[in-house]
This record gives structure tokens, sequence and C-alpha cells, in this order.
């Protein structure tokens, strides 16, 4: 059995790590690209979001190099991602791929099945062993935000422009060649040992921006048109709302034991949206606030197109915007998204934030 | 009280009781026609990326606007026990209140039958008695709500037809035997001003039609099961249980599926039912996406191959196997 999954930004390290301690091969698909996107594209419905058509590419691409298992997370809605596991098989169906595909549906849901399913792709791995390395795997989610953490804060201050992007690179290189959670951990702590060297402009007057939206746009960089080191070197700092280790926190661990962890951002968008409607919306609107609390400068917010949920939250973020005054700029992706036109909003947005900044000050 | 119920989405569902419920209650309840107008000032006030039945929504709580002294939008999050309604439908009051500045009273109580102790009694005690104190009035109004409901649905399903069924005055010709069966949502299928009466000049053909709400729940459900996962959409389960279910039937000559653009449901659930329909029968498929910019010269000339294929397939092909 040789597994894989789809993308989404680094998740797939953590899961490497996590699969590869229990002794299971698994076959990391290349990085998105272009070829992945058209491949995506074709197979899938026409109006499926984003998400779903480069899960597809990823698929292919991965099955082409001998994959013959897919995992993926599920969700019982009532956004569309709960179904992707269903029509992906279909796809690939009618695509000519017979491949077995093992959706992981919240443990709340049905705790069982859960269970049961990962005995199934691990072999029947004892259960503590299988716990050890889902913490581990948690553990690298957790050290990769940091890490990012990092970069962001040390892009826009860079003295020698480029530096953190040369390192990034090896890290890449690394990253590749290093199996199991030991090396992982190794090189993730190399690299932020690297990224701790790089010379700083410690006084710089940065713009700092959030990005909120929908959280694969937010976290994969292919979708997003690399977005957080384009703001990096036009000198803002960028803060991502979601990321990996929250996700597996909240719904591995919170839900299941029945507490809620985001009762802060719940609290936030209270006045705004009072039920939770699916997908990120609701945390899209709470963070909206909270960033504007911390005294961001300007918010991006990412959706794919016709993503159902954050249509709400697009249409509820103007009001967002005039009562708590903070800028705010909604980018809809598709397989359509042009560099240039997205790049001159980019800046046209980041020089907008910039003299506000200044004049405010006056 | 003037109470303005805006024409669309779950108005082509639940209409009739909502208008007697507030009626009973001593209100008057008002609705506008869908119009260009209409639609050109949704288009202009909704978000870019809704449906296009949103937008129509969006439309009406504009014209009905200032003009009633309450406008009824709730919040549907469910309908059904684990089931959800569509995320743009748990979110629209908000949609609307930050998209248009409403200066009637916004009616937007939470129907929610998703869990344990969704109750719709307690959604009419909510609503009601914004209008009166009185307990026993609302529920009395409600019941008769429920009942003229279950009537109109009685009706639905006979005819196939939102007006007439309103209107109770639906022909009780016996229907021609050869079907034309129209899937999607109710506020696609139902409105005739979005689809461009497409069901009448489907029977002008001389097909009769056959609709979803025509099909008996638990075919749907039994159908609809065929999935290997549980239903969290009401609205595509019943349009994929429906589809299904319609392969079987002789008398069913072709499904059309009217989808709006960008309708998060149908792309997926549209999508696996074609790929259904495609490998188990050779029923003729075709799917029209309708959005505020569809010409009905094209939507027309698509409609017309599309009878043509089916009539010349009952004429010249024998449906005799070729292979022996």
């Amino acid at each position: 059995m040789k597994v894989t999954f789809p993308h989404m930004g680094e998740t797939y390290i953590a899961l490497k790590g996590f699969f590869e301690d229990l002794g299971v091969d698994v076959v990391i698909p290349p990085e998105c690209n272009k070829k992945t996107l058209q491949i995506g594209v074709k197979y899938s419905p026409e109006t499926a979001c984003l998400p779903l058509k480069v899960n597809i590419g990823n698929y292919v691409q991965s099955i082409e190099n001998g994959a013959d298992t897919i995992v993926i997370t599920g969700s019982c809605g009532p956004c569309r991602f709960g179904y992707y596991g269903i029509l992906e098989k279909e796809i690939l169906r009618d695509m000519g791929y017979d491949v077995d595909m093992i959706v992981f549906d919240p443990p709340s849901e049905d705790i069982g099945r859960f269970i049961s399913r990962i005995r199934k792709i691990t072999n029947n791995k004892p259960v503590y062993k299988v716990a050890d390395s889902l913490y581990k795997g948690y553990r690298i989610a957790k050290e990769l935000d940091d890490m990012n953490k990092m970069m962001f804060a040390i892009r826009p201050r860079e003295i020698k422009k480029g530096e953190v992007r040369r390192i990034y690179g090896e890290y890449q290189k690394e990253i590749e060649k290093a199996h199991g959670t030991r090396e992982i951990f190794k090189v993730i702590d190399d690299n932020k040992k690297k990224l701790k060297d790089v010379r700083i402009d410690a006084d710089r007057k940065v713009l700092k921006v959030g990005i909120i939206g929908e959280i694969y746009t937010v976290i994969e960089p292919f979708v997003n048109l690399y977005i957080e080191e384009k703001l990096g070197d036009m000198g803002v700092e960028v803060d991502r709302s979601m990321n990996v280790s929250e996700w597996i926190e909240t719904n591995m661990f919170s839900k299941l034991l029945g507490f809620n962890s985001e009762r802060d951002i719940d609290k936030a968008a209270e006045n705004y949206l009072k039920t939770a409607i699916g997908g990120h919306a609701k945390q899209c609107i709470g963070n909206a606030v909270l960033y504007s609390r911390k005294g961001f400068d300007g918010l991006i917010q990412l959706l794919p197109f016709s993503c159902m949920p954050e249509i709400v939250a697009s249409s509820i973020l103007p009001s967002v915007s005039r009562n708590e005054k903070i800028p705010i700029m909604t980018l809809v992706l598709d397989e359509l998204t042009g560099e240039s036109g997205y790049i001159t909003r980019l800046e046209a947005f980041v020089d907008m934030l910039g003299i506000r900044k200044e004049t405010k000050v006056e | 009280m003037k109470i303005g119920i805006p024409k669309g989405l779950f108005y082509f569902k639940y209409y009739p009781l909502w208008k007697t419920f507030f009626e009973k209650l001593d209100c008057g309840v008002v609705t506008s026609p869908t119009n260009r107008k209409v639609l050109d000032s949704g288009v202009k006030l909704c978000a870019d990326e809704a449906c296009l039945p949103v937008k129509i929504y969006h439309g009406h709580v504009d014209s009905l606007n200032g003009k009633v002294d309450a406008i009824f939008i709730p919040r549907i999050v469910s309908i059904m026990k684990h089931e959800y309604t569509c995320p743009k439908f748990l979110g629209l009051p908000e949609m609307i209140k930050n998209s248009i500045k409403v200066t009637s009273r916004i009616i937007d109580t939470t129907v929610n039958l998703r869990g344990q102790h969704g109750d719709l009694f307690d959604f009419a005690m909510e609503t009601g008695s914004i209008v009166t104190k009185d307990r026993y009035a609302i529920m009395n109004a409600f019941r008769d709500g429920l009942h003229e409901q279950h009537e109109f649905e009685k009706r639905l399903k006979e005819c196939g037809d939102f007006e007439s069924a309103l209107k109770k005055d639906h022909d009780r010709n016996i229907p021609r035997p050869e079907k034309i069966a129209i899937l999607g949502h109710p506020y696609v299928i139902y409105d005739s001003y979005i689809n461009m009466d497409i069901a009448k000049k489907i029977q002008r053909e001389g097909y009769s039609i056959i609709t979803p709400q025509m099909i008996e729940d638990d075919i749907i459900r039994k159908y609809a099961s065929k999935l290997p996962k549980r239903h969290f959409w009401t609205l595509g389960r019943e349009n994929l249980g429906a589809g299904l279910s319609l392969l079987k039937c002789t008398d069913v000559k072709g499904i059309i599926y009217l989808s709006s653009f960008c309708c998060g449901i149908d792309s997926l659930m549209e999508d696996y039912l074609e790929r259904q329909v495609a490998r188990s029968s050779n029923m003729p498929y075709m799917k029209l996406v309708l959005d505020e910019h569809t010409g009905e010269a094209g939507f027309n000339t698509r409609l017309e191959a599309f009878l043509d294929m089916v009539r010349w397939r009952e004429q010249n092909e024998s449906n005799v196997s070729t292979h022996g």
C-alpha cells in the first residue's frame, strides 16, 4: 500500500513524518504547479471550488508516481468540503484510476470509524504507537507554523533582500530528503537557526497585514500566488489567521473533548454573524475584528471563487471595515487568476495602507 | 402590521405556510413581482459571487424596503434532521443587513431542525410573538398554516406548477403520457422569471413535466441513500434521489437539470448525478446553467435541440439491441 494525500501548504511534512514513523509507504505529490492545476481543471466539475481541482491534480500526479491509496480528511457540512471524498473518487473512477480512498471525518462525528480507518492504513499498529506518531505529527505542524512566523517577521526587515528566500530554498531541498519525524525536526531546527542569523533592520517601520478567509487558500501558497512572500518583499509583515496546527487542535482535540477553543473568535464575530455557517466564515469575521483590535494596518480576505461561506463573509466584511476602521481587500482566486493583475492590486493596497499610516501619524 | 415576504428562495417551498400564518394573526402579507428592475437592483446590491436566486432575493428585499412594517427573512439553517440547507441561507439575514439599508423591521427568526431539540413550534412562537402576545392564537395560526402547506404540497404533487398549486386552479386533465423531468432547487424550477418559463415551453412541445416535488419522499430517500455518505444537504439529497429514481421510469423521456451559476450544492451533487446517469442508463440528460446574463434565445435553442433529440430518438431508434 502506497499512501498519498493532497497538498495544503506544508501540511505534507507533518503527514509524511506521521506515516513514515508508522512504517507506511508515502508518495508525496509533486509541489503544486501549473500542470497540477491543468489536470484538475480538465477533469473536475466546472464550478467546483478551486481546492477540489488542485486536489485532483495532486492525486493524478501521485498515482503516476505509484500511489494506490488516498487519504483525506472530511467534514459533515454545510460546506462543500464534506463531499470532496465522494466526488473525487467518482472523478478518478471516470478517469480510469482505481484507487482506494480513505476519508477521515472528524473524530467527534464517529470515533469508532475514525479509529478503524486509522488501523486500516497503519496495518493495525498498536494504538499507543499511532497516538504517539499523531502527536509528533502535530508537533511538526506546530514547529512549521513557528518557522513561518519567523519568516514573516524577517522578510520585510532583512537587510540583504532575498536572504530568506535563499534559506527557504535550501530548506525545501533538505526536507525532501528527510525521513521520519526525527530527521524532519532536525531540518526544521537547522533552518530556524539559519533564519535567526539573518541580519535585519529591527527599527524599520513595516506595515502589518493579516490574511483572513478560507483556510485552503490562506495556507496553500501555490493557490494564493505566494502572497506572503510577495507582501514580505513589499515590506509588509504578514500574519496568517489560520494555520494547520490550530486546525488540528480544534478539529482533532477540542471538538472531541467538547470544548470550544475558538471562543475569542466567536465572541468577536458575535455582533456581525450570530451563527456558524460552515467553512471558516465565522472565524474570518472574528479574526478581522481581532486583528483590528491588535492594531493591524490592513486585512486581505482570500477565497476560492464560488466559496459559499466566504461569500457571506465577504458581504459582511465591508461593515466590519467601516465599524472597526480597518481597510479590508477581498481577493477571489481561481484557475484564471492572472499574476500581474493580482500584483497590481496588492501593490495598490499596500501603497494605500502606507499613505494611510503616514497621514494618521501627522 | 404589514409583512413583506420576498419572492425568492424558500418562498417557493413554504409560502402558503407563512402567508396563512401571518394572515391568521391579522397581518397583511405583501409580495413584490419579479421583474427586470428587481433583478437589476439585486445584482447591484448583492456580493458579486452570489448565485442568481440570492441576488433576486436581495432585489425583492430592496423593493419591499420601506413599503412594509416588517420583512420576513427567516434564517433557515435546517429543515431536516441532521441536514443543512445552504451556507448562504444560514447567513442570509446578515448578507441582507450588510448589503442593504433596510428601514423596515427585519424578522430573522431561526428555523433549525438539525439537532435533537429543533422544534418548529419554537420558531412559530418566536416569530408570532413579534406580532401578538396571544400564544394560543399563534398556535392556532401555525396549525392552520401547516394545514394549508400540506394541502398545497398535495396540489403541487399533482401538477408540478407552483403558481397554479398556489391558486388552487391546477388543471386535472389527464397528463400527457410522455414526461420530461425538470430537476433543480425549488427556487429555480418554480420561479418562471429565472427559468424563463421552461415548464410552459416543454408543455407546448407535447410533454408533461415532472419535478422532484412530485415524487414521493420515501422513493427519493431510498434512491438518495445510494450515495456512500450521509447526506447533509436537504436540497442536494432531493435532487439526487429524484434524478436516480427517474432513471427507472419508462415514461420519462429526458432529464433537464436547471442550475444557477456558482451554486455550490449543484456543482458537486449535479456532477455526481450526471456521472451516475451517464454510467448506468441511456437517459437523455442536459444541464442548463442560469445567471443574470442568460439570453432567452440561446436558452430556447438549447431546449428545442434537446427536445428534438428526444423526439427523434423515440421515432427513429428501434431500441432493439444492435449486437444481436
